[in-house]
């Protein structure tokens, strides 16, 4: 009875109704789908997901997330079934776990360390400079006055 | 440590990045394993073309051959489709069935393919690609062979030989379910 | 006739190439002038024979000669006029030569230049390029000759991908090699400069134009290719990071770290040594970017063969980077300067900053790329990695650059005072805040997009600022707004072109922003007069045409579309059918506007016409992307002219 719910929903679903609000499964969010379909990897193309895939595949696996969301499967538990058909290669990213972890953390480590080497080269730089600088002289009142003058008057 | 061999490092730490794109060319970044090799095959039910219901279930104890075809998948679908004809009539009294699936396709150049072919085993279609879907296919031709058990045994991905069908067959007929 | 004639020159054009590179060589060192003047002898005949190769080429295409493979790869007798001549670089073999023809012509422009200007460096600046060039006439000889004959001559070809018979193909690739190509030159005399040991500013003020103009054909290409995307590719999108499209990116990245970076050295002498590198990256990863398009080890959109092609670009990869790399640590003494840092508050640490986040974007993206392949090796695990990734870690990064794109130019050399920094950040910060606020109250949520908009209001807070104080200090010899503003334009091009160019990436900003942040879409099938509606469209669907091409076969959806506003319009996306295609074609059908798209996609129909599929897009902002653009060219065209000396 539920599937049958699910059919007559999906068939609902699909064809759009005139001056209606745009298509969407009553029980299914559409916003999700494009969600759970954006982590996907379309397999008959080469970097696409399946949410933004015009092919065939991608549509036949679009409406098989939106079944198994009416079904009442978790987004996680719909990319698992992919997963379990598929292999990991259908993730569009690798779980962030075991040898995956290093794509996540190695790109932020890297960066880590580049803001610490470029601290460490400022820091020996800036102590570069200071020991190489002229000690600065006191300069006079007067001195002063008239640079301050001549610094604010307009260049021709 | 000297300052001056030090240097060479420079030039050294591309070697690594040179050895791992060396490696690549002995992958293929298309062929991808199946995770369903070992695993019970995914049950399914079809109508055939010619209108009779089968499935899976019924069909424990023999040896299932399910290939995943489409009329625009040329050559490689037209090439085995004659191979899969001879090996169906080779080994169906020993207990092997083939099944063949249709997906993406219309139902007017399906059948045409299978006239042109004389397939007389089953063929259904998939229209949703749903079985699809199910058995991991992410292009056609896909042959799956399933034991007697039920369990999925190997993948073809491309079109199936004479020879591949033989040595599959030979050797899942040979176990006792 | 032709294929052996075509490979005649090609034979001819690698010996001269290697006699070239090797005359150039010896008589640099031997300092025998006579050998130099050969190698340009032989440079130019270089030249000409590639051009003989393509115009052979171009001659087979229009005469439909079948017994060229490569013609009958490319095309059939349906190939439209203009897409038989463009077809030359439809694939591998023709890219290559497109290749190797700019190289030559590049190359022929430093005979030019330099053979009086820069007799020291000249000559070995010379041997690198011929070098380079002698290596892709190479893959024209062996793994990948255009001119392979094709026996017997069939009837008809196989026709051109159908998703190149667009203009976007035509000049993407144009502008892309044009970019790779043209920072050979930068790289070329970056070698020069460590052979001869003249490894001070010279060889970066020499190929400072140079260096703005590869930038420029490369930011082109890349935004040619997205929408050559966005509107052949049927899914609306303008970037997939697809693993070629990574590839174009990475060189873009260090290119313009390295942009930045000599501007530096320049004022302060400092970052030789990472200046050196960083262009040896930048050219390494434009020969990475070939390699991988090439190879086949990564599958993707752009991936033309496999062969052995792949296998020659690695070595010539290998052969490259350690060469320069060894070069370069030999003169490692020379490369040590004394570097001084006044202050952290200053620009040279925002150019710092910039090259590090610029570099790091460069390492991700790579990391990302190759990663499948790192996990296939150690684990025997195949992954992928896409959109999520890239997004996730790119994205931070680019906020940053997007911030230091604000303080770089308007932050004092040396030591910002906190007078100088309240005076050229304070209305600027307030102004992003303020942005920021007013976003917030008029509904936008998503925190990136709101980041986003807020550091775009300030960086262009900084620039119009500075534009309005420069003109009004002109303005006191009398101009008027626009004489003064007109006079910063030309007068100090350099930096006026380079603010044109940071509006042109501001503007692009926005438009990624908005296009990610606002865009909507949905899918739906329809009967013939049956409507829909999203975001204010009404879309009717009022039948279906088929027809017959000159190479395919077309079925043409007709959708009425109107908003309200204005008045009905038709839009007719359709299906191609190619003979030699498996799958149909999808042509998108749209209308652009200023804030949004309205984009159609064709999906499934029935053969009678009485219902059909279709997805429907609005996506707002992208027109921004090609504006921005347009900016960057006036940017860049303002930067790389010669400085103009008004008379006192």
């Amino acid at each position: 009875m539920r599937a049958l719910a699910a059919v007559a929903l999906l068939v609902f679903a699909g064809f759009g109704v005139a001056a209606g609000a745009p298509a969407t499964g009553t029980a299914v969010d559409e916003e999700q789908v494009r969600e759970i379909g954006s982590q996907l990897r379309c397999v008959v193309c080469q970097s696409m997901s399946v949410a933004d895939s015009p092919s065939e595949t991608a549509h036949q696996m679009r409406e098989i997330i939106r079944e198994r969301l009416a079904a009442g499967d978790t987004p996680e538990q719909v990319k698992a079934y992919f997963v379990d058909k598929y292999g990991l290669w259908i993730l569009l990213a690798p779980p962030r776990q075991g040898f995956n972890l290093l794509v996540w953390v190695v790109p932020f480590a890297g960066l880590g360390i580049g803001l610490v080497l470029v601290a460490v080269l400022m820091r020996r730089w800036s102590r570069q400079a200071r020991a190489s600088a002229p000690p600065a002289g006191p300069v006079d009142s007067a001195m002063h006055e008239r640079i301050k003058r001549e610094m604010s008057e307009p260049d021709r | 440590m000297s300052a001056r061999g030090l240097r060479w490092i420079i030039p050294l730490a591309v070697v690594p990045v040179l050895i791992l794109l060396g490696y690549a060319f002995k992958l293929n970044p298309r062929e991808v394993p199946s995770p369903l090799i070992g695993k019970p095959a995914t049950k399914f039910s079809l109508k055939t073309f010619d209108g009779n219901q089968i499935s899976l279930e019924g069909l424990r104890g023999k040896v299932v051959l399910v290939n995943f075809w489409a009329s625009w998948c040329y050559p490689a679908c037209y090439e085995e489709a004659p191979a899969l004809e001879r090996g169906w009539q080779a080994f169906k009294d020993r207990g092997l069935v083939v099944i063949g699936i249709n997906i993406q396709d219309k139902d007017e150049p399906a059948r045409k393919f299978l006239t042109e072919f004389g397939h007389s085993f089953p063929n259904a279609p998939d229209p949703a690609g749903r079985v699809s879907v199910d058995y991991g296919v992410y292009g056609v031709p896909e042959t799956f062979f399933i034991d007697r058990a039920g369990n999925v045994r190997y993948k073809h991905v491309g079109a199936v030989t004479d020879a591949i069908f033989k040595e599959q067959a030979e050797r899942l007929l040979g176990e006792r379910s | 006739m032709i294929p052996e004639l075509g490979y005649a020159a090609t034979v001819a054009a690698l010996a001269l190439a290697l006699f070239g590179c090797i005359a150039a060589a010896v008589g640099a060192s031997t300092e025998r002038h006579a050998l130099v003047v050969s190698s340009e002898r032989a440079a130019i005949g270089v030249w000409l024979l590639v051009t003989a190769c393509m115009l052979l080429l171009v001659y087979a295409f229009l005469t439909f000669d079948f017994s060229v493979r490569y013609v009958a790869s490319n095309t059939n007798r349906g190939t439209p006029f203009y897409y038989r001549i463009t077809a030359l670089w439809g694939s591998l073999e023709g890219s290559i030569i497109l290749w190797t023809w700019m190289l030559s012509l590049y190359t022929l422009i430093v005979v030019g230049q330099y053979r009086r200007r820069q007799p020291k460096f000249y000559p070995w600046v010379l041997a690198v390029m011929l070098a380079v060039a002698g290596f892709f006439l190479l893959v024209m000889t062996i793994p990948a000759p255009p001119f392979d004959r094709l026996t017997p001559v069939p009837a008809d070809g196989r026709g051109l991908n159908p998703l190149l018979e667009d203009s976007g193909m035509i000049t993407h690739p144009v502008a892309l090699y044009l970019g790779f190509t043209g920072f050979t030159v930068p790289f070329a005399f970056a070698m020069a400069a460590l052979i001869i040991g003249r490894t001070g500013d010279e060889w970066i003020t020499i190929t400072r134009r140079w260096t703005i103009v590869a930038w420029y054909f490369l930011s082109l290409g890349l935004l040619i290719g997205g929408w050559w995307s966005y509107h052949v590719l049927g899914w609306g999108g303008y970037w997939a990071w697809d693993p070629v499209e990574n590839a174009a990116f990475m060189p873009w990245l260090t290119g313009t770290a390295f942009l930045h970076s000599v501007m530096i050295q320049e004022r302060r002498h400092m970052l030789k040594l990472w200046n050196l590198t960083l262009i040896i990256l930048t050219f390494g990863l434009t020969l990475f970017g070939t390699f991988l398009t090439r190879s086949g080890i990564i599958g993707s959109v752009h991936a033309f063969t496999q062969g052995s092609v792949g296998q020659f670009f690695l070595g010539f990869l290998a052969l490259g980077m350690l060469g320069a790399f060894s070069l370069l640590a030999w003169r490692l003494d020379r490369l040590r300067a004394h570097s001084e840092l006044d202050s952290v508050l200053s620009r040279e640490s925002a150019f710092l900053l910039n090259n590090l986040f610029l570099v790091a974007a460069a390492f991700t993206v790579f990391f990302g790329t190759v990663f499948p392949l790192i996990s296939e090796a150690v684990k025997g695990v195949k992954v992928s990695v896409g959109a999520p990734f890239f997004n996730l870690v790119n994205i931070p990064i680019f906020l940053s650059l997007l911030f230091l794109m604000g303080i770089g130019p308007a932050i004092a050399w040396r030591r910002a005072s906190a007078e100088n920094l309240k005076r050229n950040f304070l209305m600027p910060v307030a102004a992003g805040v303020v942005a920021a606020a007013v976003l917030r109250l008029l509904g936008v949520a998503n925190t990136v997009v709101l980041v986003c908009l807020a550091l775009v209001v300030f960086v262009t807070g900084t620039i119009v600022l500075d534009f309005y104080r420069a003109s009004r200090a002109r303005r006191r010899t009398g101009d008027s707004w626009l004489e003064a503003t007109w006079g910063l334009l030309h007068r100090q091009n350099r930096r006026y072109g380079g603010f044109v160019i940071h509006l042109g990436i501001l503007v692009i900003a926005v438009g990624v922003a908005g296009s990610q942040a606002w865009s909507v879409q949905t899918e739906t099938s329809l009967e013939r007069g049956q409507s829909m509606e999203l975001a204010g469209y009404h879309i009717r669907f009022d039948g279906l045409e088929p027809s017959d091409e000159s190479n395919h076969f077309k079925v043409t959806g007709a959708f009425t579309v109107s908003n309200g506003r204005r008045a009905s319009a038709m839009l007719y996306p359709a299906k191609k059918f190619y003979p030699q295609e498996q799958t149909p074609i999808a042509a998108v059908d749209y209308r652009l506007g200023l804030i949004e798209d309205l984009y159609l996609v064709l999906g499934d129909f029935a053969q009678d016409g009485s219902h059909a599929t279709i997805k429907v897009q609005v996506n707002r902002m992208v027109s921004w992307l090609w504006i921005g653009g347009l900016i960057l060219t006036l940017g860049a065209a303002l930067a790389i002219l010669p400085e103009w000396k008004k008379p006192a």
